[in-house]
């Protein structure tokens, strides 16, 4: 029974990830600063770009140049990502000055930071299907950047369909994705101690 | 070999803990964003600039319309220049002596004699005298449409663009031709006839695109809206909203020298491919942080993480200092 990849992978995953790790109802005393809700306000205001983008994926990027509910929910889109940005750069920043990859905690912030570089191509594909003055101008001028080193021979970024089609399904699947292992990273090794933590007081401050 | 401390950093919390509702903290996080967006939304909106139209450019700019048409036809224009991928006229930019936009290949080609002005007026019910223009274009040898072209071109570079100054010559049908893609772009043909290219189905729009940046419309469009790159412009949206701010860093290099000097060899001559390899490189680097020396080690040398756990901090009992 042992040998079965399912059982196999199922023992791991039970090992590493329990359900009380999953799904905690305590955690660390010196989790208590304002800097850690950053981090679930950044999964929220993805949570918000991914409700408000599927709602303009079903009615076509076109449509909120003619239609007042279109205009809304582009804005709602629009609002989410700068928000969105906000969040994770203060999220990013708190962590780098917590140190956080301590205590094998690398992964963590590696899928962290491809999680960063990832939304900003996602975003600025975005920012190319608009289908209006600023994806003209976008398309024209970062055609540049992509053609001098090659990679505009593939990733055309005056090529609507191409752009909308990675900008609504491709990135937003990867950028899922690392989100995924990224929040399962944090629950599987818990919080950051504080840096200076000395193993040796903690029963005293317990 | 790991430390007692890299140990108890990686070892489940035994200290002192407290109660944590996840999902509490989750669902009022996802309200707040809701509320805050709804409300931004409500008030700010969004931008949305109506696009630039081939009609728009001929009808405000026709002289310059005219004269990116000629440009077209003799083979000047930036996209008739540019090189890969879409044609092999330039070497294109380089890293020393990696050319990896000349060896990339062309892969989206485009030839603006025929793309730009030949076939989206082969496509229109024409007048007696573009159709014979274009059937003497059409008949004329390589050589001979390339003189007359440039002749032309070089006419109008040198009254600055003003076609009533332009001195008769021999410039063959191109004047024809050129008044006739004026006229289609004023009619509103053009832009439908670049995109269709004879098909029915199209996505792509780099024919449109690259057009409109060989005139000044665009470029006038966007100098308009304060988007130029020399004006941090990458990261500026239109009107008074939040652009790519994140793109602020890549932004950066194209302020400040060599990059910002296109007569500075070879990095300012390269800027484009340069900065975006140095960007990739601090991209890694943001990502191989935890184990880059010295910059791993600010946090601990410079104490914000005191701020952050402050309340820790006074809860420790004094250290008892080492003999």
């Amino acid at each position: 029974m042992s040998e079965m990849w399912t059982a196999k992978l199922r023992n791991k995953w039970q090992k590493n990830l329990p359900i009380e790790k999953l799904l905690p109802d305590d955690q660390p005393a010196y989790v208590a600063s304002w800097i850690y809700v950053f981090g679930v306000l950044t999964l929220s205001a993805l949570a918000m770009i991914i409700f408000s983008g599927v709602i303009l994926a079903f009615e076509g990027p076109a449509w909120y140049h003619t239609s007042d509910s279109g205009k809304f929910v582009n804005s709602l889109h629009f609002w989410s990502v700068q928000l969105f940005f906000v969040f994770m750069v203060i999220h990013l920043w708190g962590k780098f000055w917590m140190a956080a990859w301590r205590g094998k905690r690398f992964a963590t912030w590696a899928t962290g930071a491809v999680a960063f570089i990832a939304s900003i191509a996602t975003a600025f594909t975005g920012y190319l299907v608009q289908t209006n003055f600023d994806s003209q101008w976008i398309s024209f001028e970062a055609k540049d950047g992509f053609n001098s080193v090659g990679v505009g021979a593939w990733f055309t970024v005056t090529n609507l369909g191409q752009m909308l089609l990675l900008h609504v399904a491709f990135l937003p699947l990867i950028l899922g994705a690392i989100t995924v292992v990224h929040v399962l990273m944090v629950r599987k090794r818990g919080v950051v101690p504080p840096i200076d933590a000395d193993p040796s007081l903690l029963s005293e401050v317990k | 070999m790991s430390t007692a401390k890299q140990v108890f950093d990686a070892a489940p919390w035994t200290g002192k803990t407290k109660r944590y509702d996840i999902i509490k903290e989750g669902t009022i996080a996802l309200v707040f964003v809701v509320i805050l967006t709804i409300i931004l939304s409500l008030f700010m909106g969004s931008p949305d600039e109506t696009p630039l139209t081939f009609k728009g450019w001929a009808q405000s700019n026709s002289d310059n319309f005219y004269a990116t048409a000629v440009q077209e036809l003799a083979g000047t224009s930036g996209t008739a220049t540019y090189g890969a991928p879409y044609n092999k006229a330039a070497d294109g930019l380089n890293l020393g002596p990696l050319w990896l936009q000349k060896w990339a290949g062309v892969t989206h080609p485009i030839d603006s004699v025929n793309d730009f002005v030949i076939s989206p007026l082969s496509t229109q019910v024409m007048s007696t005298d573009i159709a014979s223009a274009l059937a003497t274009w059409n008949a004329a040898t390589a050589v001979q449409k390339h003189v007359w072209a440039t002749t032309y071109d070089d006419a109008i570079a040198k009254v600055e663009g003003k076609l009533s100054e332009v001195p008769a010559g021999a410039y063959g049908p191109v004047p024809v031709l050129a008044q006739g893609l004026t006229d289609m772009a004023k009619a509103g043909a053009l832009d439908a006839a670049l995109l269709s290219q004879g098909g029915f189905f199209q996505t792509d729009n780099t024919k449109q695109i690259l057009f409109f940046g060989d005139g000044a419309y665009l470029d006038d469009a966007g100098t308009n809206a304060n988007l130029q790159g020399g004006t941090w412009g990458m990261m500026n949206e239109t009107g008074r909203y939040p652009g790519q701010a994140w793109l602020w860093l890549y932004s950066f290099w194209y302020q400040i020298p060599p990059f910002n000097n296109e007569e500075s060899k070879p990095i300012g001559a390269n800027a484009d491919a340069y900065i975006m390899v140095l960007m990739g490189v601090l991209s890694l680097g943001l990502i191989l942080i935890p184990v880059i020396p010295g910059i791993k080690n600010l946090p601990m040398r410079i104490p914000i993480h005191r701020g952050i756990w402050r309340d820790y901090y006074r809860s420790q009992p004094a250290r008892k200092p080492k003999n």
